[in-house]
């Protein structure tokens, strides 16, 4: 298990006084200190970790917020931010002795605005909630992660959160306008707003996948995009995970995005069609599910490209849709893909490495590689036009040793993935999950910058400590100026 | 005394940054310089020439990133990716003309450090949305980077966001790695003649509800339509309202139709192809309506909601004798004022502050941007907010020392 910040036993010590101070700026129900009650709040998506959190907070007004996150600064009290809590790397896992900031409560969509293509939604919206609001007028929200029934836009906010489409349509960060945002210290402060762009420092940005660390967001602006005005699927079938891989990349290569690119791997497709019954090639060693999206004329031309693409690359099986139900049927096994696998094994650890996508052949055969030697299935769904790559490796909890030895098995991986010009996370978030991971991307220098970033937020480091970075240094520390060799005058540098 | 240095490696610029941080000289970035007329004029010391940075070391098509050294013109990058049919899709601009350089000369690092994007931002996304990974040096004279070369990661803090539209204070970038996406394959324009700006924005939603995926809207007056080198909209003889498609042949062929058919109320519309789309858009993205030679009057960049841009152009217009057009629907203004200039400063702020927004003064003398905020001026805390953040890159304040706000 990752070791979190040591707990301040003084500030658990003053737990009651802490509760009764947080039940003067929330009153009622807002401040849960109940133990049964708080067992709620214990892990996120990543269930492997838990931690029952010290008190729950859940305000309902940003001046509330403001008081709490004021109330904590001036007492040295840790605080965590939670929105649906469905995050996949744990970052809203509970400290000990930190108070649990739920903003649940924040659920209200308070402005659509069409004319000037956006809406104005509370952070504890939900991400399809969002798409809910303006699907009346052929809108939607284009970020669109698999758990979006539950996941709110503050989550995504938090986590950049991605999804099937957004090689098209971008991240989360590509599709934020505003945000109104709380620092640890209580302070209000608004970014962007209806229109485009930063007039200084892009804060919104750098505050996006941020995971909870730098501020509490309390409203935010998206951009809403008139829904395309048709999607057709292909589903095709590969002797190889190389064949399919090669296949995307003539697909790019021949300047077409598809909305969506999905490759299953064997294991996938077998464990996707024994649960769901969608009709795919169990045959196949691959599977590719390319989308089209967009105006009907250009669909139907880009679909008999990419038909065309396909069976140049040797595909087995080439499938149409002809209808939207058949378009979803498609879909059906991918999406169910991760419960699919749950039938199959009693758990599974989902990961989440990007990897530049040619290399994508070499990373597979070292996974099965590392799946002999571990003793551990694994089965692939990739996000194939990205490269985002979510190997899920099946294990059982209740074999002793078997959960750590998925973790270890998960951290090759990832290793593996930044071994091969990768990175760690493309849309999961570090968390807790990959943090002791991130000296294999970045080396101290580079950690040190990031967490100066951290100081200029929140110099007592109270906001969901014990994530994102291995190593906790002072901001004192940090702040310290020491030029390395700058007496020199090197001489080898042209001047003018 | 203060010298230019041009280094000629990232280990090279490192100890340049590391010798003035231990003089606490301040240094002035450039590339080839061509941005050198916008922001706060600075008390700058030594020049820091990162020219000699160049180079497109990685670019793999079909993998959508190009990674290229700082220096690396734009325009080098932008051949390089049109031989496979790709480009930048921020549509970046080249202001030279409009500041009185020599244009083509532009550098990667300097058009992400600037954010600039051009007409296509609306759909596409800014500079920041293509700004994949850097290398780069702090104030510190530490190296430090972020991001990769995948398209999609969020390892860490995104520190290019914070870079992009920094304008050199964080950091001296080394190395930049962007997404390139396809090229389109065909472009059309329709034109609309004879809206005023009201219209023409009412006319731009229309076409940006529709699902006909547009990628360009803009709004040119009489006066501003008439210098056109796109004969259609030189010789409209009223204002031009003009929407781009995109796209596979077919395709854009058919949505220009449709477009046209759901516009037809506005009034008579015409259609501009291959070469003359591609001038009209040039135009719109360089500003060239307001780089003709003589023309020194200030310009400025105002970036609001979509639906505030006509009434920022009419009544900034009829208060101050300016000329202006629209681009990204509406929501972006460019303003040329004439008049007392620093009231005009204190203008056109205010009619922003109405609708929320930003306006950058992109092209003045160096005694007019000393005199007025080049860049909006921030609330008390953003302000506080971003000099804590400087102060954690560059500690002692020498990269662009107060290039966008003072202390900054």
């Amino acid at each position: 298990m990752l070791k979190m910040p040591d707990a301040d036993t003084d500030v658990i010590a003053r737990r009651e006084e802490i509760a009764a101070a947080l039940r003067e700026i929330v009153p009622g129900e807002g401040v849960i200190t109940e133990e049964a009650e708080r067992r709620a709040y214990e892990t996120d998506g990543l269930t492997a970790y838990k931690q029952l959190p010290m008190i729950v907070v859940l305000p309902e007004t940003t001046e509330q917020v403001s008081q709490i996150l004021r109330y904590c600064h001036e007492n040295g009290v840790r605080v965590v931010p939670r929105g649906a809590g469905t995050s996949l790397s744990g970052g809203a896992l509970p400290l000990e002795d930190g108070v649990l900031l739920g903003m649940g409560k924040f659920n209200q969509v308070l402005e659509v605005d069409f004319d000037n293509r956006c809406a104005v939604v509370q952070p504890g919206v939900t991400n399809l909630g969002v798409t809910q609001a303006v699907s009346h007028k052929g809108f939607y929200y284009a970020p669109d992660p698999s758990s979006q029934i539950a996941c709110t836009i503050g989550g995504n906010i938090a986590e950049n959160s991605g999804g099937v489409h957004c090689l098209k349509y971008g991240l989360t960060t590509n599709n934020v306008l505003g945000l109104e945002l709380v620092t640890i210290d209580g302070e209000v402060i608004r970014l962007g707003g209806k229109h485009l762009d930063s007039e200084g420092y892009d804060i919104l940005g750098v505050l996006t996948g941020s995971e909870g660390l730098l501020g509490v967001v309390t409203e935010v602006t998206v951009r809403i995009l008139r829904a395309p005005e048709t999607a057709r699927a292909l589903l095709i079938g590969f002797p190889s995970s190389e064949a399919a891989g090669q296949c995307v990349s003539d697909v790019i290569g021949a300047g077409i995005i598809p909305g969506g690119m999905e490759i299953m791997d064997g294991a996938a497709i077998q464990a996707a069609e024994d649960f769901v019954h969608a009709g795919y090639p169990v045959e196949c060693q691959a599977l590719l599910i390319v989308e089209l999206d967009g105006p009907e004329t250009e669909v139907d031309y880009l679909i008999e490209r990419v038909r065309e693409t396909a069976e140049a690359n040797d595909a087995m099986t080439i499938r149409i849709s002809e209808s939207e139900a058949e378009r979803e049927r498609f879909w059906a096994g991918r999406k169910a893909a991760f419960p699919a696998v749950g039938r199959v094994s009693p758990d599974y650890y989902c990961m989440d490495g990007t990897i530049p996508r040619h290399q994508l052949p070499h990373v597979l055969k070292r996974m099965n590689e590392m799946s002999e030697h571990y003793g551990l299935r694994v089965a692939n769904v990739f996000h194939a036009g990205d490269g985002n790559l979510h190997p899920l490796i099946l294990y059982d909890a209740n074999n002793p040793g078997e959960l750590e030895k998925a973790e270890e098995f998960g951290a090759e991986i990832l290793k593996l993935c930044v071994e091969v010009g990768g990175v760690l996370t493309g849309e999961h978030g570090v968390g807790v999950e990959k943090r002791d991971l991130m000296g294999t991307m970045f080396d101290e220098d580079d950690l040190k910058q990031q967490q100066r970033l951290k100081c200029a937020f929140d110099p007592a480091s109270l906001l969901n400590p014990g994530k994102v970075f291995p190593t906790l240094h002072r901001c004192a520390e940090l702040g310290r100026v020491h030029i390395r060799g700058g007496q020199t005058r090197f001489p080898d540098i042209p001047r003018f | 005394m203060p010298e230019t240095l041009k280094p000629e490696t990232p280990e090279q610029v490192r100890d340049a940054v590391r010798w003035s941080a231990e003089n606490k000289t301040p240094i002035e970035l450039i590339g080839h310089g061509t941005k050198r007329g916008m922001g706060r004029p600075g008390n700058v010391g030594h020049t820091l020439d990162v020219s000699a940075l160049t180079g497109i070391s990685l670019y793999e098509p079909e993998e959508l990133v190009l990674s290229a050294g700082a220096g690396t013109p734009l325009s080098e990058i932008e051949d390089a990716v049109a031989n496979s049919r790709q480009q930048l899709a921020f549509e970046p601009p080249d202001l030279s003309a409009l500041l009185g350089h020599e244009t083509g000369k532009g550098t990667l690092g300097g058009t992400i450090a600037c954010n600039l994007s051009g007409p296509r931002r609306i759909k596409a996304g800014a500079a920041r949305d293509h700004f994949l990974g850097f290398k780069a040096i702090s104030g510190r004279g530490d190296d430090y980077k972020s991001g990769g070369r995948v398209v999609k990661n969020v390892t860490g803090y995104d520190l290019c966001k914070l870079l992009a539209g920094s304008w050199g204070t964080l950091g001296v970038m080394t190395e930049l790695t962007v997404k390139v996406l396809p090229a389109p394959e065909k472009t059309r324009t329709v034109l609309i003649m004879g809206l005023d700006a009201k219209q023409g924005v009412a006319a731009l939603t229309r076409a940006f509800h529709s699902p006909h995926d547009v990628t360009g809207g803009a709004w040119l007056p009489q006066s501003l339509a008439t210098d056109s080198g796109a004969s259609y909209v030189r010789d409209a003889g009223a204002s031009v309202t003009a929407i781009r498609i995109e796209g596979p042949g077919p395709s854009v062929e058919y949505r220009c139709q449709a477009l046209r058919d759901e516009l037809a109320a506005f009034g008579p519309t015409e259609e501009l192809h291959g070469h003359n789309s591609g001038r009209f858009w040039t135009e719109v993205r360089d500003v060239l309506p307001f780089a003709k030679t003589g023309d020194t009057r200030p310009v400025w960049r105002i970036s609001v909601p979509p639906q505030a841009g006509a009434e920022i152009v009419d009544g900034l217009t009829a208060e101050i004798g300016s000329d202006a057009f629209l681009d990204w629907g509406g929501g972006l203004v460019w303003l040329a004022a004439s008049g007392a200039e620093t009231l005009t400063a204190e203008t056109i702020r205010t009619a922003v502050a109405a609708s929320g927004g930003h306006a950058t003064l992109i092209r003045a003398p160096e005694e007019l941007r000393a005199a007025v905020p080049v860049f909006q001026p921030q609330s008390d805390g953003l302000a506080k907010l971003s000099a804590r953040i400087k102060e954690g890159f560059d500690p002692l304040g020498i990269l662009n020392p107060g290039r966008m706000y003072a202390g900054i």
